[in-house]
């Protein structure tokens, strides 16, 4: 079945209560986005979910050079950033798009839905 | 069989195959690219052979059966490197789909896939042009003015996240149909008005966009003939479509409906229309729930049409009309279209109070100040009314209508 990653963007300056307006806010997201992962867990499309701590603990690495280079901060300089995904399973993007706004409405955010790439896709790349 | 006789059976088959034969391709191998290449394919051997061999006794099945063949070749050949099972299975496996929705109709699912919300409405007026209209690239590239081969990244960007996003091949639920219905029509009045008053280029109209658009209407309607919005779209586009000889003059000039010669407009179009708007009117009578806004405006425009001169008009009934439309969809258009036609009861000085209320958010708009232009004129407020047209022709982008904005302001005293 395809999957689909389904990411949280949201301001990247956060306050104690996160991205919500107040702390009850906080308390009423989190229990809504735990109630949402029970469902997609309940209905066979749960693969991994997760929230993430703010960019700013971040922290970029770069292999490719002979010496890895650290840097602190997220990769992307924005204003938005992401703050936490899902990844799922569903029949087709309909599916996942209804989910995605069903995990939208539950931790007040704006969701992202963005297949995975498949054996079948990266077969199909050109060879040249 | 003549030259000429042939070709105009393969035009004709054309239109009336063309979506058929991609959409019957595109469920059962489930590949879009591979059903149009090999749809076009298929017509290309049609124009080649017909001519010699003469017209097939049935056409549209000679160009499934040669498109179908085409396409197992061409996936024949792709399993050289690509999986060999799924040839296989698409070769030999005949057992009809599973039901997808509330209509089985292969057709009616290319359309919701090509008018999938998740496409750029631009992508979905280009794939639905393509894949239910047979319109090539470099024809739907000419009719938006974009290069070819911008054209042609768009729609194989569209398929390309068809299929890696799984963007379903089916008819939606019957609880999302209706919401969904409104995006494709809003995809097919798209192509009407863009060909109707095109916002820029040389050409005034584009028939080639308001035919294509009228096709769509008319297979919409074939698919879905009990949906009042479906038959009010396909009204409203002929009612536009029968005025079209009549809109602009010989010397490239907009006549406004007020002025149009109506002998010259399309009778048999108009009784289409009237059909289809009385059929509305007695669907509803019984009950079928109220009318959206494509049967409001073609309401609106079967009164223009039944009138035999423009001061016949029966104003108050379109007032009427637009206030219900204001209801649906309160957007200052509406409301500015709902001012000009309250003008034309109350007098200009009323007209131009409501319209002047929509300044802040109309005033990109060509229209808004062209409305407000002739209302100015008429209550003798020429000054006014001269800066009004001026901004009026700097927003509009159609020439026929640049011109005709201009001759009015230009006959203004002073």
């Amino acid at each position: 079945m395809p999957r689909y990653l389904l990411s949280v963007h949201g301001p990247a300056e956060r306050t104690d209560s996160g991205t919500c307006p107040s702390h009850e806010a906080m308390l009423q997201a989190f229990a809504a986005t735990g109630a949402f992962n029970e469902r997609l867990q309940r209905d066979g499309h749960f693969v991994f979910a997760g929230g993430l701590e703010s960019a700013t603990t971040a922290t970029t690495v770069d292999g490719r050079g002979e010496k890895p280079a650290f840097t602190d901060g997220p990769y992307q300089e924005t204003r938005e950033c992401l703050g936490g995904f899902w990844v799922i399973e569903a029949a087709d993007l309909d599916v996942a798009l209804a989910l995605a706004v069903e995990g939208s409405k539950a931790c007040r955010g704006t969701v992202e839905v963005r297949p995975f790439r498949t054996a079948e896709s990266v077969r199909a790349l050109p060879e040249s | 069989m003549t030259g000429p006789t042939v070709a105009q059976a393969i035009t004709r088959v054309h239109q009336e195959e063309w979506a058929r034969v991609v959409a019957c391709l595109a469920r059962r191998f489930g590949d879009l690219d591979v059903a149009e290449e090999a749809t076009a394919e298929a017509f290309m051997v049609a124009a080649e052979r017909w001519p010699r061999e003469g017209v097939p006794p049935n056409p549209g099945g000679w160009l499934a059966t040669t498109a179908t063949r085409k396409a197992i070749d061409w996936l024949r050949r792709e399993s050289q490197r690509d999986a060999k099972h799924r040839e296989a299975r698409i070769v030999y496996d005949d057992t009809p789909p599973e039901p997808t929705g509330p209509v089985e109709d292969d057709r009616l699912r290319l359309v919701f896939t090509c008018c999938h919300p998740a496409l750029a409405m631009e992508a979905r007026v280009a794939l639905t042009l393509r894949l239910l209209g047979g319109l090539t690239v470099p024809e739907i590239a000419r009719a938006f003015l974009v290069q070819e081969t911008t054209m042609a990244q768009r729609i194989t960007r569209a398929k390309a996240k068809i299929k890696a996003a799984h963007i379903p091949y089916r008819v939606p639920s019957a609880d999302d149909i209706r919401e969904r219905l409104a995006g494709v029509l809003a995809v097919v009045y798209l192509i009407f008005n863009e060909g109707y008053l095109a916002g820029e280029g040389d050409d005034p109209v584009r028939v080639d966009l308001t035919d294509q658009a009228i096709h769509l209407g008319r297979l919409l309607r074939t698919l879905l003939p009990d949906d009042g919005e479906v038959a009010g779209l396909l009204a409203l586009m002929l009612f536009t479509d029968a005025r079209r000889p009549a809109r602009v003059s010989h010397t490239g000039e907009l006549v406004t409906l007020h002025e149009q010669d109506r002998g010259a407009w399309d009778r048999t179009l108009i009784a289409e229309g009237n059909a289809l708007v009385r059929e509305r009117i007695e669907a509803v009578a019984a009950g079928g729930g109220p009318p959206g806004r494509y049967q409001l405006q073609a309401a609106i425009n079967a009164v223009h049409t039944e009138a035999p001169s423009a001061r016949d008009t029966n104003w108050s009934t379109i007032v009427a009309l637009y206030g219900r439309m204001v209801l649906l969809d309160p957007s200052p258009i509406v409301r500015l279209n709902r001012a000009v036609a309250v003008a034309e009861i109350d007098g200009p000085g009323v007209g131009l109070a409501e319209i002047d209320r929509l300044a802040e958010v109309l005033d990109g708009y060509h229209a808004f100040h062209a409305a407000r232009a002739d209302l100015l004129r008429r209550l003798g407020r020429g000054g006014e009314s001269r800066a009004a047209y001026d901004r009026a022709i700097d927003l509009a982008g159609n020439p026929a209508e640049r011109a005709y904005l201009t001759r009015r302001r230009n006959q203004l005293a002073g």
